[in-house]
Order: C-alpha cells, then sequence, then structure tokens
C-alpha cells in the first residue's frame, strides 16, 4: 500500500501508535482484579516469545525453504549473551545510579543494547553455521543444524562464567510484555514486509525450485544465508527477552526439544505462513498449560497433560498435513470466496482461489 | 567466425562423467540476433551443452566465453547476469507461486534492492516493485497470460506453463535466451504458434536464440543455423536443407543405410 505520507513518517507513526497501545494494555492487565493475573501475563509474556521464535523459524524453514533444527541453539546464545551482559557489566552500573526516572531509562536502554547484541551474535552463529552448510539439502541440513545446537548447549554447560550445569542466575527482571510483545510485532511486519519484497521472492525461489532460481539470478546461496542470519537474530532476541524474563536459564532449556517445539510450531501453521506461524505458536503455548486442569480429573492424580498434547499434535498433522493455513495466509483463507478478482497485487492469494475456476489441463 | 561482437563463444568444450565422455570438442559462435538449432537423437548431449553454457555443470576441458567474458569460474546466477537465460526440458516453474512472481523472480537482477529497503518499504522499493509490477504484466501480455497473473504457476493448462517460463527467461533481459525443448508435448497448433512466438520475440527484444528441439518442423521451419551433435560429437553443421540432406545426420536419425549394415 502506497500512501502520500514519506516512508519514514509512516513507519514512525505506525511505530508509535503500536507503542502506545502495547503501553496501554501492559499497565492494563497489570490492573486486572483477577486472582493469579500474573500466571496468566506469565503465560501470554511466553506466548509471545513463541510467536517471535515461530515467525523467525518460518522464515528459514517456510519461505526460504531450508529445514534447520538449530532454534533453540540460536536463542541460546542470545539468551546466555545478553544475561552476560547486563549481569556482569550494565546492572552493577545502574546499582550505582540513583533511583528514579533516570534509573528506569537506562535500565531499557541497557536491556535493549544486551539483547540487541544478543541478537547479533545469534546471527553472527546464523551466518558462521549458514555458510558452509548450506551446500547440504533437506535432512542433512537438518542433522547438521540439529548437531549445531547441542554444540551451543554442551559448550554453555561447560562455561563457568554463565553459571555451567548449575544454570545462571539472578539475571535482573527487565523484560516485560511491552518490550516482549513490541519485538513479536516487529518480527512479524518485518517478516511480512520481507516476503513481499525481491528479498522475500528469492527465498520463496530458492524453496519452490533452487536450480530454476539460480538460473534466474538468483545467488542462492546469498539468499540462504541471509534467510538463516535473520532468521537467527531475532531467535537470538527472542532469547534475550526469555533471559531477562525467566531471571534464570539453565542448559536443558535450550535442548533439541526447544528447537523441535518451534518447528511444531511452523509446521502446524503451515510452512511458509507468517499468520499460521503466529497462530500455531498461539496454540500450541496455550494448550498444554490448559491441559493442566485435567488431571484434577483424573484418578489417582496422573498427569495425562503432555501425552493429550501429544495427540492432538498428530490428530492435527493427519486431518492437515500442510498444516493449519498451508502456505496461504488467514485473511486469504477467508477471502476465498472472492472468486473472480485476478489483479495481479492479489498474488498468491488467488491461485488456490481460483484453482477451481482454472481450466482443466489439456 | 567468433568476432568482438560474438555473443557466446564456445571453445572445444569437452565434459566427462567419470568415463563417460558426454560432449566433446564442442565448438559454437553465437552472433547477436541469430536463430541457432541444437538437435540430435536422444542422450546426444543436447541439455548437457545447455548445461554448461549456463554454468550447471563446469566443462573438463575448453571454454565458453559470453560477451568475451570467460565463465569458467562464474556461478549460474553470474553467468545469467551476463545475459545468458534459459528455459527447462521438463518445466521447472516455481510452482506454489502465482505466475506474475515467476515473472518478477526472472527479473530478480533488474529489480532487488537492499533487505533494509524492503523492511522500511522505501522509496526504492516501491519504484523497483512498481516497474517489476510493470514489466511483468507486459510480458504476460506478450504471451497471453496476463488473465492468469494471479494464478499459481501449477494450476496453469501445460501449455501456457511452457510459455510462461519463456516469458520468465525473457524477463531477466537476456541477450542470448536458451530455449530447451520449447515444443514438448504441445500440440500441432500450440507448436506453429510456438514457433511465431520464438520468431516475433527475437526481433522483439533483439536477441539471439539457441533452441534444442525435436521438432523437425520447428527447427527446421525458423532455425538458421542448425548444429547437429550425436554422442557428444558435433556431426554436422548448416542450414536447414544442408543438414538435411547431409548423410551423416540421416545416418544418426535412422541408423546405418542397409547396404552399408550389409544386408
Amino acid at each position: 500500500m502506497k500512501t502520500s505520507l514519506p516512508w519514514w513518517l509512516r513507519d514512525f507513526l505506525l511505530l508509535s501508535g503500536f507503542v502506545a497501545v502495547l503501553i496501554g494494555l501492559s499497565y492494563g492487565l497489570e490492573a486486572i482484579p483477577i486472582a493469579g493475573i500474573a500466571y496468566y501475563n506469565r503465560i501470554l509474556v511466553i506466548m509471545g516469545i513463541n510467536i517471535t521464535l515461530a515467525v523467525s523459524l518460518n522464515i528459514i524453514n517456510g519461505h526460504a525453504g531450508q529445514f534447520s533444527l538449530g532454534h533453540a541453539g540460536f536463542m541460546a546464545i542470545g539468551a546466555y549473551f545478553s544475561a552476560y551482559l547486563t549481569y556482569y557489566h550494565f546492572a552493577p552500573r545502574l546499582d550505582k545510579m540513583p533511583a528514579g526516572t533516570g534509573q528506569f531509562v537506562m535500565q531499557n536502554v541497557y536491556l535493549v543494547i544486551a539483547v540487541l547484541a544478543g541478537g547479533l551474535l545469534a546471527a553472527l552463529a546464523g551466518y558462521l553455521v549458514g555458510l558452509p552448510s548450506l551446500r547440504l539439502r533437506g535432512d542433512y541440513l537438518a542433522i547438521v543444524t540439529l548437531g549445531f545446537g547441542e554444540i551451543i548447549r554442551v559448550l554453555i554447560l561447560n562455561i563457568d562464567t554463565i553459571g555451567a550445569a548449575r544454570g545462571f542466575s539472578g539475571i535482573p527482571h527487565w523484560s516485560n510484555f511491552f518490550w516482549v510483545f513490541l519485538v513479536a510485532g516487529l518480527t512479524i511486519v518485518i517478516s511480512w514486509r520481507l516476503v513481499q519484497s525481491s528479498v522475500g521472492r528469492a527465498f520463496l525461489a530458492v524453496r519452490e525450485d533452487q536450480i530454476a532460481a539460480e538460473a534466474m539470478g538468483v545467488d542462492t546461496t546469498k539468499y540462504k544465508v541471509k534467510a538463516f542470519v535473520i532468521g537467527s537474530f531475532m531467535a537470538g532476541v527472542a532469547g534475550g527477552l526469555y533471559a531477562h524474563y525467566m531471571m534464570y536459564l539453565n542448559p536443558q532449556m535450550f535442548m533439541f526439544v526447544k528447537s523441535f517445539e518451534v518447528v511444531a510450531m511452523v509446521v502446524l501453521g503451515g510452512l511458509g505462513s507468517i499468520s499460521g506461524s503466529v497462530v500455531a505458536a498461539v496454540i500450541l503455548t496455550f494448550l498444554p498449560e490448559g491441559l493442566r486442569s485435567v488431571k484434577d480429573y483424573m484418578p489417582g492424580g496422573r498427569d495425562p497433560r503432555m501425552v493429550i498434547y501429544s495427540i492432538m499434535l498428530i490428530v492435527l498433522m493427519l486431518t492437515r498435513p500442510q498444516g493449519l493455513f498451508g502456505r496461504r495466509e488467514l485473511w486469504q483463507i477467508f477471502g476465498r470466496r472472492k472468486k473472480t478478482d485476478v489483479t495481479p497485487d492479489a498474488g498468491d492469494a488467488n491461485g488456490k482461489v481460483n484453482g477451481d475456476a482454472a481450466p482443466p489441463i489439456q | 567466425m567468433a568476432n568482438g561482437n560474438t555473443l557466446l563463444d564456445a571453445r572445444d568444450v569437452t565434459i566427462r562423467f567419470g568415463g563417460l565422455t558426454a560432449v566433446s570438442h564442442f565448438n559454437l559462435a553465437i552472433q547477436p540476433h541469430e536463430l541457432v538449432g541444437l538437435i540430435g537423437p536422444n542422450g546426444a548431449g543436447k541439455t548437457t551443452v545447455f548445461n554448461m553454457l549456463t554454468g550447471v555443470y563446469k566443462p573438463t576441458e575448453g571454454e565458453i566465453f559470453v560477451g568475451g567474458v570467460s565463465t569458467h569460474e562464474f556461478k549460474p546466477y553470474q553467468i545469467t547476469a551476463l545475459g545468458v537465460a534459459r528455459t527447462f526440458q521438463n518445466i521447472r516453474l516455481f510452482k506454489e507461486l502465482s505466475v506474475l512472481d515467476n515473472v518478477k523472480i526472472g527479473g530478480h537482477i533488474h529489480y532487488k534492492y537492499s533487505t533494509s529497503a524492503a523492511v522500511l518499504k522505501t522509496n526504492r522499493f516501491h519504484d523497483a516493485e512498481e516497474l517489476a509490477d510493470r514489466e511483468a504484466m507486459e510480458l504476460l501480455q506478450i504471451f497471453g497470460l496476463e488473465a492468469r497473473a494471479g494464478y499459481y504457476a501449477k494450476n496453469l493448462p501445460y501449455g501456457d506453463q511452457r510459455r510462461l517460463e519463456i516469458a520468465r527467461a525473457l524477463s531477466a533481459r537476456p541477450k542470448l535466451l536458451l530455449l530447451d525443448e520449447p515444443a514438448a508435448g504441445l500440440n500441432d497448433r500450440e507448436t506453429r504458434d510456438l514457433m511465431q512466438t520464438i520468431h516475433d520475440i527475437r526481433d522483439r527484444f533483439n536477441i539471439a536464440i539457441l533452441v534444442i528441439e525435436h521438432n523437425m518442423e520447428l527447427v527446421m521451419g525458423i532455425c538458421e543455423r542448425i548444429i547437429v551433435l550425436s554422442f557428444g560429437k558435433t556431426i554436422a553443421q548448416g542450414s536447414a536443407a544442408e543438414v538435411r540432406a547431409n548423410p551423416v545426420v540421416i545416418e544418426a536419425y535412422l541408423g546405418e543405410p542397409a547396404e552399408a549394415a550389409g544386408l
């Protein structure tokens, strides 16, 4: 959509509006007088982090079609590096400041710096992993990225400065609803804008047919690495926010199971569908929480939560193997009744929309 | 033969896969605006030649020059940037993308901009996208596909998919277009239309075209020069009439004459 506003003013206004809404929401949520609101708030924050993780992995797995199983590794790098920075460098300085507005502002400035630094280090890791391993395809790449994630975890397990096997405790609680959802929102917008641009088209071309993409002048290696760098940066940022919300990190949190959890979100939502990743992240965050109460009805108080969770995942994938939304977005599915519209900017929406109207193959 | 204007110059190109010599001592010089045919029986090495010209395979010996530049160290996308675009024998469209996006990706080298411009939707982004949309629609119009711009490529009828491949390759604004069996699977009427199209785009875009084809009507009808490959060797070249009359070519296609085989 082209507006008459200059792009920087348009984006500035959009961002300000979003920030205002988030500030309002975060105060509003604290004020709701429900017992255990802190618990719901916490789930919301984890949901926001999961959205960021799923949408960023979707860039790598869904758009560029590079099956990565190392997302927990990138997240761990961001989490630990940002926690390291705040714990050893920023928090001591902040403590020396007089309490008040200045301290509050500096706390958030430090948070942003630490989290961005975590993201950048994760992006660097994404670059280093990407460059040599992107010669591999499919299963082989999955195994390399899986190995990478484990290497990161084992490395952390052996660095005493950041807690090693004891875990890293005492991280200040600087992250909150506002920052988590600001990042989630930005991740979604960036991902959406990318996929509509020449960069995103190049990602999709690599996914669809690498040989054809190369023949069309797309530097496939460059775009694969780019997808990895962008995706791992976002994962690193999500990790940083996670660290500053949980206040404690443990290498166990970043086992390959965490990577699989994110992959499940992306696949469940539909590989390549941004809104699918978001919806799946929401579902897969709330589902295990919502199932907690099931054990109250079970004889002997056994907890069948993860069993039900797994069965639901299996059923979902059996009934919709292409994921909730396939490769499409939420609004494209609800718009499917509008058949006749074949304007160019309706783009990929119309392929399937018109699929039934398309002439049969002669 | 080769002069300063030569678009493509393959000199003594040989490729071996293990012990098999797929193409041996292949020479080809293409001048601007030429329409050249490459024919030969199945397995003669025609597509292998294409794959070498476009950088998918590296020749074991010999060298290929595009616009005077040796492409030996070039990757396929760099050769595309030099002005060589191609279609594929077994259609390789971006199936799950729209027809329009297929063509826009074809013009990737001309429409790309930085990632930050994409994320911030700067003026650069809008200008490039508008240009890409306009030029892609123009190309689709030439091929009569504009009404289907929003379809998934996989939902197009077969003939349209073949045409879309050519449109996508033209979107890269090549100086030399390589068509790999563009008439495969088309009926007679579609083939005649295709002959006209190939002729038209050659003049309209002022490009040279090298076409691999089994359909003799098409090759003999439009190509000014024909090269015949058999078992990786160039066995004949010349005009359609010359090639048709060449006994070596007849032998390659129909087998040895009965008397020579001693029957």
